[in-house]
């Protein structure tokens, strides 16, 4: 969790607003460290994750939380984190695939026109299970890192947006809860011809969140010690009526980030 | 999921059996070592070097095992056969296990244009031993040089050296006693299709991966698991490295046409292929070397999807046949080398370069990578004269019989 951010964003574990889609997205750079921060920040408000790591390690995500202070293994065994390992279940599908075996969550790696269904219905049953259950955790939070990886395996950008959207309507209305994902663009200069599916994903993935952490690197080229420019936009809510848009840079340390205005890095000061 | 109870946050030594999955380094437990490799300084992930040390530097200590590198082909595949034939030969000298797959020359080509280690000649004092007890007519042979006779013996076998990373001689190969001492698997191609059968009951359109790159991931999970370095199941023997080195992937060879159409109808074939390896991976005691023709894939995004499902990956351009190759400003290189991405595994940040700016030079006993920095300007006579004779050459070159360049300052009458 990243105290910096916190303050930008107004939020605490202790208070954060219900039912938002927030959505992290990055050109030519890794926004993965704030699915991390995410991550610790959920955990630590008590909520119930159901996290999807479709391109990394549990031990990845689980050493990195370990320096942010929070153990991922723990609260998995206790029930807050239901964590859906892709490249585990991916194996079982791709090597000679056998339909019966395993659950049918990675069904999209066998046949990608089938869309994302598989994967709905593992959120939907792992995101349910709060409302009833016996432990009391918090709203629930979807974290999905990172969604145009399916974009990648052969899944069309239709049936992306579709899945983002159940989602959102299972997780942020109808529960509650909030959502956040990842998507990752390559952006060219020059406008390909036939439109290109990470940005439609981007665009499509916009008009239905409240909240986007768009992250880029420098405009002016490569630098050490400022990783990259961060734009949180809020989405127009019923009671503000135009979005506000806030630039900051950032760099990564060891244990967190920092974010500072633009100009404003302790190497340039 | 069946992951094993993990050790919460104690290095119990008891546990180290169990600890399958994440193999991939807990800084908190006891290290498993293995020959040739060393545990990284940055983030105390298990890492093998790559067989060029500079490289090895480049991409923040070496690469770390579970994990992938992408080398992007330079236009005449010349210097990134080079890097897979050190990375495989690095294996050999380490003691490592391979696996090799081409679909163009037999591994066992591959494996025999390795190039030779340049070893010390210092003796271990095992072997002297060895020598004064078990060969004693070679004692009575020294009459002349009898004062030498105590001397240790030049150590000509290849003793398991506990340096990190080697030096190879490029204008020789290795010997090919020490190159049958390590175990290599080879996937041919050729022998491979033939081999397998239609497959069943899957419509050719439905799966995005056609049969190549199927089988070719079978044949490795195989391997992986008749081996022994897959790191789910408990293992009782010592633990070793597995180096996999795939040639030119995504060339029309391997029956896949994202180098042959701008709107492949495979385009999926090689990113779910990467998938699936970088899953094999991560759960395995491997660690590969993957080199595609980039420059023949005209669709740019799919090269960011496939850049962004490895996770080291480096690109090389060399001057040969290029106009830079005369271009005075290159003459020390062989090429350029752009390292596109460097992963961050268990940690938030990696060791990021301070400079990009690289080339390359391939002398005979060491691949060089440098930070390419131009010569200095002496006087500004010269730096003028070189610069109108490029600009002069090249507008001469495009118009053909040009009268006077224009990009000419001197004013000739």
């Amino acid at each position: 969790m990243f105290a910096e951010l916190n303050s930008i964003l107004n939020t605490s574990p202790d208070s954060f607003k219900p039912g938002e889609f927030i959505l992290v997205s990055d050109k030519h750079t890794d926004a993965s460290f704030l699915i991390h921060h995410f991550l610790s920040f959920y955990l630590r408000a008590g909520c119930k994750v159901c996290f999807l790591g479709l391109v990394q390690s549990f031990s990845h995500y689980s050493a990195i939380s370990q320096r942010l202070g929070v153990s991922l293994t723990q609260a998995r065994e206790k029930g807050q984190l239901v964590f859906l390992e892709g490249l585990k279940e991916s194996l079982g599908v791709l090597l000679q695939g056998e339909a019966s075996k395993g659950t049918r969550t990675m069904d999209f790696l066998r046949d990608p026109s089938s869309g994302l269904r598989g994967l709905y219905d593992f959120v939907r049953d792992n995101v349910r299970g709060a409302v009833g259950g016996a432990e009391e955790w918090g709203p629930p939070v979807l974290l999905v890192d990172d969604l145009s990886v399916v974009l990648s395996l052969g899944v069309s950008v239709g049936a992306a947006l579709d899945f983002s959207h159940y989602c959102r309507a299972t997780v942020c209305s109808e529960l509650q809860g909030s959502m956040v994902m990842l998507v990752r663009c390559e952006a060219e200069e020059e406008e390909e011809s036939d439109d290109e599916g990470s940005e439609r994903l981007l665009r499509g993935l916009i008009h239905q969140c409240s909240l986007t952490l768009q992250v880029q690197g420098l405009p002016t080229g490569y630098c050490r010690d400022i990783h990259g420019q961060v734009e949180v936009c809020w989405r127009g809510q019923c009671d503000k009526q135009q979005a506000q848009k806030k630039l900051f840079q950032y760099k990564v340390h060891d244990k967190g980030a920092s974010f500072f205005a633009r100009g404003m890095s302790s190497a340039v000061l | 999921m069946a992951a094993p109870k993990m050790s919460v946050g104690k290095p119990t030594a008891d546990r180290l059996p169990c600890n399958t999955t994440s193999f991939q380094k807990k800084s908190r437990s006891k290290l498993v070592s293995i020959p040739g490799t060393r545990p990284s300084i940055q983030n105390g992930q298990l890492i093998v070097s790559t067989g060029v040390t500079s490289l090895d530097y480049v991409i923040g200590g070496g690469l770390a095992v579970g994990t992938l590198l992408l080398i992007e082909e330079d236009r005449y595949d010349s210097y990134s056969r080079m890097l897979l034939k050190y990375f495989l030969a690095e294996g050999v000298v380490c003691g490592h296990e391979l696996y090799v797959a081409s679909a163009l020359d037999h591994p066992n080509d591959i494996l025999q244009e390795l190039p030779a280690p340049i070893l010390d000649d210092i003796a271990s004092p095992k072997t002297e031993d060895q020598a004064k007890s078990c060969d004693p007519e070679s004692q009575d042979a020294m009459k002349i040089a009898w004062r030498y006779q105590h001397l240790p013996k030049v150590q000509t076998a290849l003793a398991s050296s506990s340096r990190f990373g080697h030096y190879y001689d490029v204008s020789k190969t290795m010997d090919p006693e020490i190159c049958q001492a390590a175990r290599c698997h080879g996937f041919y191609l050729p022998e491979h299709s033939t081999a397998v059968t239609s497959p069943t009951a899957t419509t050719p359109g439905q799966s995005p991966m056609p049969e190549t790159y199927s089988s070719l991931l079978n044949n490795l999970q195989e391997v992986i698991h008749r081996e022994g370095f897959d790191g789910t199941v408990p293992q009782t023997k010592s633990r070793n490295i597995l180096r996999i080195g795939l040639h030119s992937l995504g060339s029309a060879l391997w029956d896949d046409d994202l180098c042959c159409r701008e709107n492949p109808s495979h385009g999926h074939a090689l990113t779910t292929f990467l998938y699936g390896l970088r899953a094999m991976l991560r759960s395995s005691l491997s660690v590969a070397v993957v080199t595609v023709p980039s420059h023949l894939i005209q669709n740019r995004a799919l090269m960011g999807n496939i850049t962004r499902l490895c996770d080291t990956a480096i690109a090389l351009e060399s001057f040969r046949g290029s106009e830079r190759e005369t271009n005075p400003l290159y003459k020390d290189y062989h090429g350029l080398l752009d390292v596109r991405q460097l992963p961050y595994l268990n940690c938030l940040v990696c060791d990021l370069p301070d400079n990009k700016d690289l080339a390359f030079k391939l002398k005979r006993k060491q691949f060089s990578i440098e930070r390419l920095h131009l010569p200095p300007d002496l006087s500004e006579t010269v730096s003028r004269v070189s610069r109108g004779e490029l600009t002069g050459t090249a507008i001469l070159g495009s118009s053909g019989c040009g009268s006077g360049s224009t990009g000419n300052r001197h004013l000739d009458f």
